[in-house]
């Protein structure tokens, strides 16, 4: 297949949503992109990055989403095209800028994709982007189908450049990891002079200073900017209407929940029934297309993830032109025909569709479904997520739960995002105590480790990835050694972004395009702020324990990186440092005392349990050679031999 | 559906299996296949560190009309094809009927709970029973095992996608998985590539 930006126009191709957006912004001649990784957002700028060369772009993996949103704002400022990508937690980041950029307005077409992820399918949050357009008073777009995610994109940049301002583009799991039918557009060549100007009137928004104040006077400049919009939105292709002139109900709905709500309304064959309005243009509202739909129908069904957002913008412009279009009855989320929390899917839509038409529907035989659920109760067994065989996590909190419990002070870990969040899970021992945003594991360990004149006495530690470290770790980090506060800080450097697919981060000496950047050394950092710095090796378990131990008992703030590379890295695949082997006439099985550590607690996918023998056995397929279960069995049974091949 | 040639329209397949088997790229194949002959083709999937070493599972929907959502509706798959025999049971749960059809792997991928030890896995004829009686049709073969015998594992991916086109459900000619398989591979690796869609071309059909 080949490249996005090789597809000549008019071609169809099958893209994933994530794809139609790069290619729209290749289309509208993007010049600079940024981002941080994020769950479903990251193959955007990936994909950017791999064409960097051949269509002269600037792209960057930046350091955390604010600061991408800063990079990209300066070429914009420079007169470029821009584009900042992330997903939703990383807008919360970056909406501290969000609030100044809207309000000091842009040059050249500067577009924020952010993603979302209803459902929280790959995330620990199911946080919105629609309510930020309306706080930072901004246009916000959302495509509703692939060929959209292209269109839309490209035209936000033109919509940016006509307002003089920054414009959301919202995407969800469900469009960005889905793929779906493509006709190419034509692709623009990016501009290749950037020049800032700085030294014309001051309030000129193309000559001046770039700036939110005077405060009173943007803000009002601001909402003419939007209200320029509206009018924009009222006649744009992205709002649609399918269905009767007079519909029994009108659907309002936007993003993929349009595909949901024309799937409801055929499986129910209400197309006669039933009219839907897919609006694309979500901020600010096209008030007068809205109405004008409202007028026609009397019940009104509101489909949208998560929250009821335009649900209730929808209300209130119902309320204000009441005497026009008449009463209404809405159903949506606040009176409960719909939940507020999860993904949308067909299955919620038809539910409602069902019951407010009085149309049954039974998608799922009863029967069928009652025998196909005890079949699947026998038939397949529950998989839990895991660690993958050889992943250096597994040995960290291995070393970490085992030196606690030694400790035997209850101390406790305050977790992070990363892979290793599965460490609230048996697979890391059920390890983590707290979990939530990027950087809060070491910044309520800072607040933890302040709690001695309070009679707190159990011991804190907190963790974090290499690239976290960097995204935002370091200002909690700063906070705990300026105020002394006790905790042991260790790093999981597996030299990557490894959830999200190995993007490189400050750590590492290479950038998003592949060419070479300076690396920042996290110890030397950490020694630089004043910690107590350790490094280790987690497959090392019995030295990490020690040094846990020996920080655990300081005062003040201690790090210890641990560095291993992820098991799935390319630089780490296929590589086996040792040859693992059971010795059965060592393994004392179920007699054993251990209970069976090593299959049922450490539970390495690479280490089976023999029901037959009664033993423990190395799967030679799975087991990638760490050696570390070796150090975890109580009679040394588990042997490790350096690899012949390797 | 008269005049796409579809079975039914929209057409709604689920290419199931266990992360990291190469789901994605199986119905990446299937569905580009059937989008450069003009459908419309939505696929729906979920990745990322949650699924590793857990089920997957992508929804295709084929459509000679429009984009079709990237979810299935409840209980209404048309063909299951499946990378691993638990989780096509797995999937016809959620997503079967008694006019499903399924192709599945026989060749079990281990869940953690069952390496140690503490949950148990079915036999390899109660899977064949469960699933013959859930679906309309089924089709078992030993893809895995067939793939090592032509050279590497991931050819497992390329037999199932050959073995949907034997079933002769949807238009998936030789000729253009040939083409599409001309574009990425040469040498050693198109040959093997080739020969295992024509393994999974057979295993059905035959």
């Amino acid at each position: 297949m080949s490249h996005l930006h090789e597809e000549t126009p008019g071609t169809r191709r099958l893209c994933m949503g994530n794809e139609a957006i790069v290619r729209g912004a290749l289309e509208a001649g993007v010049a600079v992109a940024a981002g941080y990784p994020g769950t479903p957002s990251s193959e955007i700028i990936e994909t950017l990055s791999a064409v960097a060369e051949p269509m002269g772009l600037y792209v960057e993996w930046s350091v955390n989403e604010k600061v991408a949103l800063e990079v990209a704002s300066s070429a914009s400022f420079a007169g470029l095209r821009a584009l900042a990508v992330m997903k939703q937690p990383g807008l919360n980041v970056a909406s501290d800028y969000l609030l100044h950029l809207s309000a000091s307005g842009t040059r050249g077409g500067m577009v924020l994709v952010s993603a979302d992820d209803p459902g929280a399918l790959s995330s620990v949050n199911e946080g919105e982007t629609r309510p930020y357009a309306k706080l930072m008073e901004v246009p916000l777009l959302e495509p509703g189908d692939f060929q959209e995610a292209r269109e839309m994109t490209a035209w936000a940049f033109e919509l940016s450049e006509t307002l003089c301002n920054v414009v959301l583009v919202r995407t969800v799991t469900r469009l960005s990891h889905a793929s779906g039918t493509v006709v190419m557009g034509e692709l623009r060549k990016a501009e290749k002079t950037a020049r800032f100007t700085h030294d014309g009137f001051i309030i000129d928004p193309m000559e001046g200073v770039v700036m939110s104040p005077p405060v009173e006077w943007k803000h009002g400049q601001q909402q003419e900017k939007l209200e320029k919009a509206r009018v924009l939105f009222e006649t744009s292709p992205f709002n649609t209407y399918e269905g009767p002139e007079a519909p029994e109900l009108l659907i309002i709905t936007s993003s993929v929940c349009a595909l949901y709500s024309r799937e409801a309304v055929s499986l129910l064959n209400a197309e006669e029934r039933v009219g839907i309005l897919k609006l694309g243009t979500t901020w600010p509202l096209p008030e007068t297309l809205v109405k004008k739909h409202l007028a026609t129908a009397k019940k009104v069904l509101m489909v949208e993830e998560v929250l009821p957002f335009l649900e209730g913008e929808i209300k209130i412009l119902a309320a204000e032109s009441a005497d026009e279009i008449g009463v209404k009855t809405f159903y949506g989320k606040k009176e409960g025909t719909l939940p507020s929390t999860g993904e949308m899917n067909p299955d919620r839509v038809v539910a409602a569709l069902s019951t407010i038409l009085d149309i049954p529907y039974e998608g799922l035989d009863a029967t069928y479904a009652q025998r196909a659920t005890e079949v699947s109760f026998m038939g397949s067994p529950n998989r839990e997520a895991t660690f993958c065989p050889g992943c250096p996590h597994r040995a960290s909190f291995w070393a970490i739960n085992t030196a606690l419990s030694m400790d035997n002070r209850n101390g406790f870990v305050c977790g992070d995002i990363g892979c290793y969040s599965m460490a609230v899970l048996p697979a890391g021992f059920s390890t983590l105590k707290t979990l939530h945003a990027m950087g809060s594991g070491t910044g309520v360990a800072s607040g933890f480790g302040k709690l001695s004149p309070f009679g707190m006495d159990q011991p804190v530690v907190s963790v974090c990835g290499d690239s976290t470290f960097f995204h935002s770790v370091l200002p909690p980090l700063a906070n705990a050694i300026h105020h002394r506060a006790n905790l042991t800080l260790v790093v999981l450097d597996n030299s990557g972004t490894a959830m999200t697919g190995f993007q490189p981060h400050p750590g590492l000496g290479v950038d998003a395009m592949g060419s070479p950047a300076d690396s920042i050394d996290i110890p030397a950092v950490c020694k630089a702020l004043g910690a107590t710095v350790k490094v280790g090796d987690p497959f090392e378990v019995t030295t990490t324990r020690e040094i846990l131990f020996d920080l655990m008992d300081q005062e003040g703030v201690g790090v210890l990186v641990l560095k291993q590379a992820c098991a799935l890295s390319p630089e780490k695949k296929h590589a086996r440092a040792w040859d693992m082997a059971v010795d059965e006439s060592a393994c004392l099985g179920e007699s054993c005392g251990c209970n069976r550590l090593c299959t049922r607690v450490f539970a390495c996918p690479g280490l089976v349990w023999d029901k037959e023998k009664g033993k423990a056995r190395i799967d030679e397929v799975v087991c990638t050679g760490c050696g570390v279960c070796a150090d975890i069995c109580p009679v040394g049974a588990i042997r490790k031999n350096v690899a012949e091949t390797v | 559906m008269e005049g796409t040639g579809l079975p039914h329209d929209p057409y709604n397949l689920i290419v199931a299996g266990v992360g990291g088997q190469g789901n994605v790229m199986t119905s990446r194949t299937i569905g580009s296949m059937l989008a450069s002959q003009g459908f419309f083709v939505t696929i729906g999937e979920t990745f990322g560190a949650s699924q590793r070493g857990g089920s997957v599972m992508s929804h295709l929907r084929i459509s000679g009309r429009c984009s079709w959502s990237p979810q299935i509706p409840l209980g209404q798959a048309h063909m299951v094809v499946s990378m691993e025999p638990s989780e096509a049971i797995r999937v016809l749960k959620d997503f079967g009927n008694r006019g499903v059809k399924v192709i599945t792997n026989t060749r079990p991928f281990l869940p953690v709970g069952v390496i140690s030890g503490q949950l148990s896995y079915p036999s390899d004829e109660e899977i064949r029973g469960w699933v013959r009686e859930m679906a309309e049709a089924a089709w078992f073969l030993n893809a895995t095992e067939e793939a090592v015998k032509i050279g590497a594992p991931v050819l497992g991916n390329v037999i199932m996608a050959g073995a949907l086109a034997g079933s002769g459900e949807l238009p998936l000619p030789r000729a253009l998985f040939e083409g599409a398989a001309r574009k990425r591979f040469d040498g050693e690796v198109l040959a093997q590539n080739l020969t295992a869609f024509d393994v999974g071309v057979a295993a059905v059909a035959g």
